[in-house]
């Protein structure tokens, strides 16, 4: 494929831009940014944590990524990962489910939608998730539920603060009332964490809705959101076959929460590991 | 009269009734007769009302799950505060979230369960287009979840059970519930509910749909009525976004498991309450006194529990939800 065609194939998803953004493919030297259009070599990207340096957009991590950002010296050990998902329902819609989990692990080389791990940023010692929204659009199933429960009891156990990166479409529908169940399960587990006066930081970023804005990723003692991110309960489509009217620009971003109080700071990418830092040292001293 | 009686017969039929119409026309027909005075029609009226339950239980002893569906949407199915006023004795409803608003899609107050103090929430539909409008469906904003924590907690101050009835399409997808922080509100209710320390029982009476459900659900007990449904989606929601076609929601209906037999072994709920023939709007003093009953059964063994156990049995209830594989 041209990049010629590789643009006009970028655009054309630009239209379906709540649901998808298709990652980095290796080898594409030249990133179009989604909001401004500007052709960023790739490698520029990679350096400005890919953010777009015309306009500020923060593309979406992998979690991959994230933690390179969060752990450059590698500081870190991923807990659970033999976990998998599992069609116990023998779900099907235009696909089996159990396939979909096949192919989404072999196209995202993830397991399932969250990674968690134990690691020290500088020093201080941390239990981090990272959701991933290549995989089935970081949709919360069994899995997300039972990682993070068990990320958060560790944490409770050795007595860690939690760090969470949220992004997600919401629960996993294949899963049906089980992964309703898992917004019950996370936020019974920060309970816990909060009875046992351990902070927990939520970053939501772009996007963050359904059962995941609606349990774990609202209820941080301190909450902070990628500047642009999209973030609500219900997505903006359904909003607006609900009221019958467009929905206002800017409308369940960031900014927005931030000005109705939902969040407690927008806090750009390459500010976030110093907050961060400052936060925990907060909590600690 | 006859007419009017008929109306109201057609009225309380569900869409797969259909067998039902004919023989209510007949009763409406002997009856007619029968108020005419010139001919005695009682035996032949107490035979077809006969007919009539027997052909109503056949009906309704094979229902498939998008039946169960307008069941458990039908708009005479006996709503919260119904059921609260058959239930229980001085019940005093309580208003507001001290902070924006009444949200009459969600009820709460204080009342007696056999002599004893209990508080109750839940969501209110309604019975007409005119009532939904007013309760909005059931279909609650940010201060309605804020009002039923404000309850839960006064229940907690005061050591009182808490009984909930859930009967909602969903939380509110507004443009206000965004601004007011809909999310903010449900997640914080789902990590209150599960350190409360009073027993705590959750009746999913009609639609249970999904985070708008769950936002007050988080019983020591979830119970379900035969008839209602508990989902993440609706079956109409499922069918669209993962069917990529709208009219598949029975076949969504089927797959995703929604009814209280599916839930009760998945063991998401814990009893199943026992609907009349015909479902809850058939015989409401019925279902009121079934439901009575298993929230009476459930309530017994949580009374002597500790508020430090109450609270590990909530945390162990849904801690152990979910199915994934390992290694
Ligand atoms: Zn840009």
């Amino acid at each position: 494929m041209s990049i010629h065609d590789w643009f006009k194939r970028k655009k054309l998803q630009k239209e379906t831009e709540y649901t998808r953004e298709r990652l980095d493919i290796p080898g594409n030297l030249w990133v179009k940014c989604y909001k401004c259009g500007q052709a960023i070599f790739a490698r520029d990207l990679a350096e400005n944590l890919k953010v777009c340096p015309k306009c500020g957009y923060h593309f979406k991590l992998t979690a991959a990524e994230r933690f390179a950002q969060l752990f450059p010296k590698n500081s870190f050990k991923e807990i659970n990962e033999s976990l998998t998902s599992t069609n116990f329902l023998n779900f099907k819609d235009t696909k089996d489910y159990g396939q979909r989990i096949e192919e989404s692990i072999m196209k995202s080389n993830y397991k399932d939608a969250i990674v968690t791990v134990l690691g020290k940023l500088d020093g201080l010692e941390v239990a981090v998730g990272v959701m991933n929204f290549a995989f089935m659009g970081g949709s919360m199933g069994s899995v997300v539920g039972e990682k993070f429960a068990r990320l958060v009891e560790a944490a409770v156990e050795k007595k860690l603060p939690v760090i969470v990166f949220s992004t997600s479409g919401g629960a996993r529908m294949q899963e049906s009332i089980m992964s309703l169940m898992q917004m019950a399960k996370t936020s019974a587990a920060l309970g816990r964490l909060r009875e046992n006066r351990l902070p927990y930081i939520s970053i939501l970023t772009d996007p963050t809705t359904g059962g995941v804005s609606a349990s774990f990723a609202m209820l941080g003692d301190v909450n902070l959101a990628e500047p642009g991110a999209l973030i609500g309960f219900a997505g903006p489509r359904v909003i607006e076959q609900t009221i019958r009217q467009k929905l206002p620009p800017g409308f369940q971003r960031s900014e927005f929460l931030l000005a109705h109080g939902m969040i407690d700071m927008v806090c750009e990418r390459k500010d976030l590991r110093d907050t961060l830092v400052k936060l925990l040292k907060f909590f600690r001293d | 009269m006859a007419k009017a009686e008929q109306k109201n017969n057609t009225r309380r039929l569900l869409p797969f009734e259909k067998p039902l119409e004919e023989l209510y026309e007949k009763l409406d027909k002997l009856k007619t007769i029968g108020s005419a005075g010139k001919m005695d029609m009682s035996e032949e009226i107490r035979l077809l009302e006969k007919r009539i339950e027997a052909t109503r239980q056949q009906i309704f002893a094979k229902l498939n799950p998008i039946q169960v569906v307008q069941v458990a949407r039908f708009i005479q199915r006996p709503t919260t505060l119904e059921y609260v006023s058959m239930i229980f004795d001085d019940f005093l409803e309580l208003h507001g979230d001290r902070n924006f608003s009444d949200d009459p899609a969600m009820i709460a107050g204080v009342a007696k369960l056999e002599g004893r103090s209990v508080v109750v929430l839940g969501h209110q539909k309604g019975h007409s287009t005119k009532e939904y409008l007013a309760r909005n469906l059931g279909m609650a904003n940010p201060e309605g979840y804020r009002k039923a924590l404000r309850i839960m907690r006064l229940a907690e101050r005061y050591n009182k059970p808490i009984i909930s009835f859930i009967d909602t399409p969903g939380a509110y997808p507004g443009l206000g519930a965004e601004e007011r922080g809909q999310a903010e509100a449900i997640a914080k209710n789902l990590r209150e509910m599960a350190e409360l320390t009073v027993p705590f029982i959750s009746i999913i009476t009609g639609e249970g749909g999904s985070g708008g459900a769950l936002g007050i659900a988080m019983g020591n007990r979830v119970l379900m009525m035969e008839f209602s449904i508990y989902s993440v989606i609706s079956p109409e929601g499922c069918a669209s976004i993962l069917f990529r076609d709208a009219t598949r929601a029975s076949d969504a209906a089927v797959a995703m498991k929604i009814t209280s037999k599916d839930l009760l072994e998945l063991n998401v709920i814990d009893e199943i309450i026992k609907e009349p023939v015909g479902g809850a709007h058939n015989d409401p003093d019925l279902a009121a006194k079934n439901m009575k009953a298993a929230i009476l059964r459930n309530l017994e063994p949580l009374l002597p529990l500790s508020h430090h156990e109450l609270i590990a049995d909530r945390y162990n209830k849904y801690r152990k939800m979910g199915i994934y594989n390992e290694g």
